[in-house]
């Protein structure tokens, strides 16, 4: 179960979005999470619905994969739901006891189902077809700016591709623990919220000393590979901004200015 | 002067006791002396804590000795002004093929010593293919490391490590982790890039098997070397070796016990058909 996260797994394809500058399909990404906030309306959703399935089609990832993800979330969309459900004031449709469903409490429910949806889609799609690596380079590149202030770029880019990259090892790894603990009788799974999360306990505490020993072995391993920051690194594969990326470019800025019309004049019954 | 070369090396490492009080200065190896021949292939040996690892952390110089000297080429390792150059020429693989992957995709983690370097893209690329295709994995360049199985991970590693040209892998008992046919695979990679482009080998393993592959032996204990020669002179001494608490390949047990019950047979049999060939000679003079 463990294993299912699909957050920081490339998924490798021959595909456009596969070959799309990785600093595209980042701001790509930005750009349809705040528009999934801007459009209204139903015109405006079937305008993100259009776009997020073109692009899975172009990405050619199988759509199980993407849907593996959400269900990761899938706890957290029923809980935010359930509390626009329950807790939006208006015109009252239906009440038990103390819980009163309004129509805006429907409307605003279905409204964040679609957006969480969506969103974890979206940016699970960027996801699956950039490796970190090179979504790591694409925000150092587009973050470069900031080394004028000396903000660590470099290093924050670093840390981000290696913490991709062991999070599929210490997922494995917390399944084999939770294994052997269970093998020696720890109970993960039965008792009230609190008890739970105190059980994990022994989970947790090996789980860290391995992180951190890994921690110290890639040092090491890096080290002994001359890495020494940024200074006088070249890179084996510098990004460079080819003709398809400029397309994209406009099709974004195109389904961006969309979406902004239809944030201001969009309307329609949802 | 050989390849790599220390004189009387020293390391002293302190080990915190409780409340910082029986702090206690261990000496994790004393009065090392080696000189590796370049192309050679060289096997430290001994068993668990006696310093070999912490000597092969010298010859990369991730380690500065405390004492005497290492030469990595004719650089002294506690020369800070070379220590990159060092870091190139000596290239080294560890044991835990995980913990020493840090690109997702094979081809970006091979490239990424040469990126290091300050190898031009063109020129890292040429690297990449070139190493990929010496230790026959050209055809995962594209997967996750984790799709890999640890023999094949090893072997990205060793491609990381050839892809800096160096003249000198250390494999870090990178063997211990896998299993037969991996350790199989990643021994012939090396030896393969030995015997083609001379690249120095120094094994610390604690597989007699692969001692046995070595032109030379060392042979550690509490942080000293206590032995040291070719495979033949080292596991002619099955008695000595067992006092350092190691064993000998299972073939020169055989005959080194037929032996003690008074088969004719000459020291130091390594493999099985020397074992043969020895047993049936005798026969065929009777």
């Amino acid at each position: 179960m463990l294993r299912e996260i699909t957050i920081g797994q490339y998924y490798p394809a021959d595909s456009i979005l596969h070959k799309l500058d990785p600093r595209v399909k980042f701001l790509g990404t930005i750009v349809y999470i705040v528009s999934l906030f801007l459009v209204k309306g139903f015109a405006g959703y079937a305008l993100a619905t259009v776009w997020l399935a073109a692009l899975i089609i172009l990405s050619k990832v199988p759509f199980k994969f993407m849907v593996k993800g959400m269900r990761t979330i899938f706890f957290v969309l029923i809980i935010t739901m359930l509390f626009n459900l329950f807790l939006t004031p208006g015109e009252t449709i239906w009440s038990f006891w103390i819980l009163k469903v309004s129509k805006e409490g429907i409307i605003q429910a279905v409204r964040m189902g679609i957006r969480l949806t969506y969103l974890v889609i979206g940016s699970s799609l960027m996801t699956l077809t950039t490796t970190p690596n090179q979504l790591t380079d694409a925000m150092e590149s587009l973050f470069s700016p900031l080394k004028v202030v000396h903000a660590p770029v470099h290093e924050i880019s670093m840390m981000m591709s290696i913490a991709l990259r062991f999070i599929p090892i210490l997922m494995e790894e917390t399944d084999k623990i939770m294994k052997a603990q269970i093998a020696r009788g720890a109970d993960f799974e039965s008792g009230n919220f609190i008890n739970r999360i105190r059980n994990m306990v022994p989970l947790l505490v090996p789980l860290f000393i391995s992180a951190f020993r890994r921690a110290n072995d890639l040092a090491l391993a890096m080290e002994a590979r001359c890495y020494h920051g940024g200074e006088g690194r070249t890179q084996m594969k510098p990004l460079h901004y080819a003709g398809r990326d400029y397309v994209a470019f406009v099709l974004l800025a195109a389904f961006l200015a969309a979406c902004i019309v239809l944030h201001i004049f969009g309307g329609g019954w949802i | 002067m050989g390849i790599i070369k220390a004189i009387k090396l020293g390391f002293d490492y302190i080990k915190y006791g409780e409340d910082d009080k029986d702090n206690e200065k261990v000496r994790a190896i004393d009065g090392i002396d080696i000189d590796v021949e370049k192309g050679s292939v060289i096997a430290i040996l001994g068993h668990n804590g006696s310093g070999k690892s912490t000597l092969a952390k010298h010859i990369n110089a991730l380690l500065l000795p405390s004492e005497g000297t290492m030469w990595v080429d004719g650089m002294d390792t506690k020369g800070e002004e070379d220590i990159w150059k060092i870091r190139q020429k000596a290239g080294m693989v560890f044991q835990n093929p995980d913990n020493q992957i840090v690109a997702s995709v094979v081809e970006e983690d091979v490239g990424f010593g040469p990126e290091n370097i300050g190898v031009p893209t063109k020129e890292i690329w040429e690297r990449v293919d070139q190493a990929l295709e010496r230790v026959g994995m050209t055809k995962h360049r594209k997967k996750s490391p984790n799709r890999l199985s640890g023999g094949q991970k090893q072997r990205v590693a060793i491609a990381g490590v050839v892809a800096m040209r160096p003249d000198c892998i250390v494999l870090d008992e990178s063997t211990a982790m896998l299993d037969p046919n991996g350790r199989k695979d990643v021994l012939d990679t090396v030896l393969d890039l030995n015997r083609k482009e001379g690249v120095t080998v120094i094994m610390i393993t604690h597989y007699m098997e692969e001692v046995t592959r070595a032109d030379f032996v060392y042979v550690m204990d509490s942080g000293k070397i206590v032995m040291q020669g070719t495979p033949r002179e080292i596991f002619s001494q099955v008695e000595k070796l067992k006092s350092f608490h190691l064993d000998v390949p299972q073939i020169t047990e055989l005959a080194y016990e037929l032996k003690k019950d008074g088969v004719d047979l000459p020291d130091g049999i390594l493999t099985r058909d020397e074992l043969v060939s020895a047993l049936c000679g005798e026969r065929t003079e009777e």
